[in-house]
Formats: structure tokens, C-alpha cells, sequence
């Protein structure tokens, strides 16, 4: 039952530019990137216990690595693509090493410390990021050559890094590796005590966590041809941060359900009215004063509770 | 010559303000284990009261409008605590995101009600004269800044030290629990500091107006200037706050004035200096 489903939606995805228009094609490549995103934030929040709320930086500085080598050094896309996910996980390694100094909410005020720091730079470092005027030309790649200038062909191409993403972090969290992690997340000195190493564990997943951040910028990147210093604020590292808890923390549909939830509420909203920081904002107390587990974990509570009164 | 006293003077006087915000944020911390991240709103919210009610009202005394705004912070800040934070006092992760919540709607609001233009706030009058000293000229109000940092800090230090209610939130932030045992009311406690935090960046905005005036994006812009001051002083301790905030104010200061398109990256050497060396920070007594 649960296979045939998910054969079912993995067919719907595929088939979606088949049967909708170019307005729905765009939102769920946007979607798409979103959830790569809070996925990569989940491994650090849900299965590791380290809130980071500037996770957005690695997904901006991919953007910008790329926007910035081939717009202003003339470099090709692909070794664009290269040196900005190596410059992005090294930026990750460095940045893990100084924020898994501390744990908790030392490590929150680390990671937004340093992610806000970043985000001034993209303002005022204008030389190079120009700025408030953010960095626009930027051109797709083409796999293979083959021209992803077209919604669909651009979904498809998100759809498929999507799903290697996906797979690539559920392996990584089921596996011996993530139940250790998960040991740290909950018990970090009997973890210690039993001879593994808590920070060796956190600074990998940081590292890790790091990367698919890059990869989810890349895209964002080739989706809007345009980069602005506001993909690095930390409005942008909040709205990870509420996918990931909207749809439920430390499970692996809970960011892909809430991630997409935000996104698309964010869209909806931002055709209606102009005050979507607000919207987050009020969305934000109440997912934490009302639904704390979030949305999967809560359903799942519920479909369990509906399964045991049927006989 | 001029350009390293202006600079100088300049420093402190963003210290001043860093500190203004800093304390607060790190006295809440230290009794309260909460991140506030509502404190640069506050900070903001400080500054567009002054600013409105100095264009609304002509004439009013430059001083009442800062308690006034401060007060008003206070309240709002007490508000806040009570009806949100409160619920939430055994999920601290759950904390943090409603102040940064509730920190995005306060901008927000702000950016509705006043619209996206700066609001100028007007030096008071009697400080607009500058003053000259061994040959030099000094812009008045700046000075007038740091000597009220320095009024404000040595106050909070005879409120902690000396007086009755310091040594119990003193005992709160040593130890929470035992505190409570004892019988101080903690509860009462947090609500009191978070108030007066919330209150000194509250006035601290009106103080910083005539020099920073009123914007949207002052939060975002004051913000990581305190967590950093707080990360390098140590969180809890006033003396931390009041250090890390000098020496953030002379590093950004210089920085933007000497290579402006790295202001920015200047601020991340003491940081991981200090991260390295003393994660706890240089006077922070409490593991976070």
C-alpha cells in the first residue's frame, strides 16, 4: 500500500510538465530546491540536536561562488559549479570547527553570528558582490548538452538531483553513521563513554549538511539566473528552519512536507499581500506554541490513534 | 590627527550603543539560558518611537521621550514574556524561534507603519553645539552617548552587586534551581530582567537615533553586532558586555573608515580568536 503510493507520486512528478502549465511547472522546481534544503538543515536539527540558524550561508555562497566566477571571470559552467561546492564544504569545514566549539544555544548564536556576518559582507563588499544590486546574467548549465532554458526541462533536471539528494541523506541518516549521530544528539557522553567521538560525528554531519545546502544553492542559482545578498539573511535561514519543524524535525518526510508547505504558502502569500516576513513571523509562534512536533510526527500520531480503534 | 580622534570617538560611542543593547541581551541570557533574538527589534522599536514622537510632538524634552520609549519597550517586552515565552520555559529551542518570530513581525510591523524611508531623529538642542578641546572639535552628542552607556552600566553594576535584588538574580544565574529552593521568586525575576533588558535597548534606540536615525534593517544591522559582543564577552556577565562592546565598536568602526568592503570580516578575528581559545568567552563564567 505504502509502495504503491510512493511509485504513484514518484509517477506524478515525473508526469507533472506532461499535464500543468508553466506556473506550476516553476513552483515545484522551487519546491524542490526547498526541500533539498531543509533536508540538508534536518540532518544538522533533527538528527544531530545542533539548531544552526544560519544554514542559509552555504546556500548563498554557492549561488554567489557561481554567480561571481562566471559572470565576472568568464569561467564555464561546469567548473563554476566545481569550485563552488568544494569552496562551499570547506566553508562548511571551517565554519563547523568554530561553531562545535559550543553546543546549544552557544551554537545558534555562533552559526547566525557568523551567517549575519557573511550577509553583510554580500551588502557592503560591492566590488566584488555589487551589492544591494545583486548579480544578475547568469546562464544554465547544459548537461550532456542539453538546454534546461525551458520550465520543464529545468524541472526535470531539479527532480533528478532532488531525488539523488534524497536518497544521498536518507542513506546517510539510516545508516550506522546516523545511528550514532543520533546517539550523540541524545546521549552524548555515554556515546563518549562507549569510544565514539561526539564532535568528530556533529563536524562531519556539519560538513555534510553543508554540502547539500551548496548543491540546493546551485540550483536556486540556475533557477533564478540572479543572486541577491537576501539569500543569505536570515529570513532565508528561518524559513529552512520552519520547514523543518512545520513538517516535523529528525524524520525524513517531515522537512519534505514542510519545506514544501512554506514554499508554497510563500508563494500564495506573496500574491496577495506584500508582508510575507509577517506571515513567517506569526506562522513561527504558533507551529511552536501549538504543533511542536510538527505536522508528520502529529499526523502520524493521529493515523496511529485512528488504527487502533479500528478493530 | 582628526581622523583617529573622530574615529575614536566614534567607536565609543557604538560601543556605548552595542553595550546598551549587549547588556540586556546577556543579562537575559545568563537567568533566563534564553537567546533573545528579539532584542535587536526592541532595539528598533526604541528608536521609532523617539523618532515618531519627536516629529509628532515639537518641543518635547529629547530625555522623557527616551524613558518614555524605553518604558514602553519594557512593557511590550514584559508582554511578550509573560504571555509567550512563559509557556514555553521547558523547550528553550522553541524559545528562540518564537523571539526570532516574533522579532520578524516587529520588523514587519515597523516597515507597515512607518513605511521603508529613514526617520531622522533630532540631536537634542543642547548638544548640537560641538565641543572644542585642546584644539580639537568633538561632535557633542557622541560624548553624550558614551557618558550615558557609562551612567547606564555603572547603574546595573549597584543593581547587581549591591542591592538586594541583584544578589538574587546574581543567585538565579549561578544556579537557577537552588535559587528557587531557597525561595527567591525566580519566576517574578525573569519577568523583571527581561523588562529592564528589554527597556535599556529600548531607550538605548532613542539614544542611538540621532546618530543612527530610525530605519527599516536597523535590527538586522545591531543584531549580530551584540551577539558578537556577546559570544567574545561572555554571556552573563556585564563586565563581559562591557568590554566586548568597546572593542567591537573600535574594530568595526576603524574597519569601515580604513577598508570598508571588509568591515565585515574584521569583525569574524576576535571572534574566532576568542572561540578557539575561550569558547566560554573572556569574563563568561556560565558553559553554554
Amino acid at each position: 500500500m505504502k509502495k504503491l503510493a510512493l511509485v504513484l507520486l514518484a509517477i506524478g512528478l515525473i508526469a507533472l510538465p506532461l499535464f500543468s502549465g508553466d506556473f506550476y511547472v516553476n513552483l515545484s522546481t522551487q519546491v524542490l530546491i526547498a526541500v533539498i534544503f531543509a533536508m540538508s538543515l534536518n540532518m544538522l536539527v533533527g538528527y544531530g540536536g545542533m539548531t544552526s540558524l544560519g544554514h542559509a550561508t552555504y546556500m548563498g555562497l554557492a549561488s554567489y561562488i557561481v554567480a561571481i566566477l562566471t559572470t565576472q571571470y568568464g569561467m564555464g559552467n561546469g567548473a563554476a559549479a566545481l569550485i563552488s561546492i568544494v569552496g562551499t564544504t570547506i566553508c562548511a569545514a571551517l565554519f563547523g570547527l568554530l561553531a562545535l566549539r559550543a553546543t546549544g544555544l552557544g551554537f545558534l548564536m555562533i552559526t547566525l553570528a557568523m551567517s549575519q556576518v557573511l550577509w553583510g559582507l554580500a551588502y557592503r563588499m560591492t566590488g566584488v558582490t555589487n551589492g544591494d544590486n545583486g548579480i544578475s546574467g547568469i546562464t544554465r548549465p547544459l548537461p550532456f548538452g542539453i538546454s534546461l532554458e525551458g520550465p520543464a526541462e529545468f524541472y526535470w533536471f531539479t527532480l533528478i538531483v532532488s531525488a539523488f539528494a534524497f536518497g544521498a541523506m536518507a542513506i546517510f541518516v539510516m545508516s550506522a553513521f546516523g545511528s550514532s549521530l543520533k546517539g550523540v544528539r541524545d546521549q552524548p557522553r555515554r556515546m563518549a563513554a562507549l569510544g565514539f567521538n561526539p564532535w568528530m560525528i556533529r563536524w562531519i554531519t556539519f560538513i555534510y549538511a553543508g554540502f547539500w545546502a551548496g548543491i540546493a544553492g546551485l540550483l536556486y542559482v540556475y533557477y533564478h539566473k540572479y543572486i541577491h545578498p537576501t539569500s543569505l539573511s536570515i529570513t532565508n535561514s528561518a524559513e529552512g528552519l520552519l520547514g523543518v519543524i512545520a513538517g516535523g524535525s529528525g524524520t525524513l518526510g517531515g522537512p519534505v512536507v514542510g519545506a514544501a508547505l512554506v514554499s508554497l504558502l510563500k508563494n500564495y502569500a506573496s500574491a496577495y499581500i506584500e508582508r510575507w516576513n509577517m506571515l513567517l513571523g506569526i506562522i513561527f509562534l504558533l507551529i511552536v506554541l501549538f504543533m511542536p512536533t510538527g505536522i508528520v510526527p502529529g499526523a502520524r500520531k493521529l493515523l496511529g490513534r485512528f488504527g487502533r480503534t479500528q478493530p | 590627527m582628526q581622523f583617529w580622534i573622530i574615529q575614536s570617538l566614534n567607536s565609543l560611542s557604538l560601543g556605548a550603543l552595542l553595550f546598551l543593547l549587549a547588556s540586556g541581551f546577556s543579562l537575559i541570557f545568563g537567568l533566563m539560558r534564553l537567546a533573545n533574538l528579539t532584542h535587536g527589534a526592541f532595539f528598533m522599536l526604541g528608536a521609532y518611537f523617539g523618532a515618531i514622537a519627536l516629529r509628532t510632538f515639537e518641543g518635547l524634552n529629547f530625555w522623557v521621550v527616551a524613558i518614555g520609549s524605553g518604558l514602553l519597550v519594557a512593557a511590550l517586552g514584559g508582554l511578550f514574556e509573560r504571555l509567550v515565552l512563559r509557556r514555553l520555559s521547558t523547550n528553550p529551542l522553541g524559545q528562540v524561534l518564537v523571539t526570532l518570530g516574533m522579532s520578524l513581525i516587529i520588523a514587519d510591523a515597523c516597515l507597515i507603519l512607518w513605511g521603508g524611508d529613514p526617520i531622522p531623529v533630532p540631536t537634542p538642542a543642547n548638544f548640537q553645539a560641538p565641543t572644542r578641546l585642546f584644539g580639537f572639535v568633538f561632535p557633542t552628542y557622541r560624548l553624550v552617548i558614551v557618558a550615558c552607556a557609562l551612567a547606564v552600566s555603572f547603574a546595573l553594576y549597584l543593581l547587581l552587586e549591591r542591592t538586594r535584588i541583584g544578589a538574587m538574580i546574581r543567585a538565579g544565574v549561578d544556579d537557577r534551581q537552588m535559587a528557587r529552593a531557597v525561595g527567591i521568586p525566580v519566576s517574578k525575576l525573569f519577568t523583571a530582567v527581561f523588562c529592564l533588558g528589554a527597556g535599556i535597548a529600548g531607550a538605548g534606540g532613542v539614544l542611538g537615533g540621532p546618530v543612527l536615525s530610525a530605519y527599516p534593517g536597523l535590527d538586522a544591522d545591531m543584531l549580530p553586532l551584540a551577539l558578537i559582543v556577546v559570544i567574545l564577552g561572555g554571556v552573563g556577565s556585564l563586565l563581559g558586555a562591557f568590554v566586548g562592546s568597546f572593542i567591537i565598536g573600535f574594530i568595526y568602526t576603524f574597519g569601515a573608515a580604513l577598508i570598508p568592503d571588509l568591515a565585515y570580516i574584521i569583525l569574524f578575528l576576535p571572534m574566532i580568536a576568542v572561540i578557539a581559545f575561550r569558547p566560554r568567552g573572556l569574563f563568561g563564567r556560565l558553559q553554554t
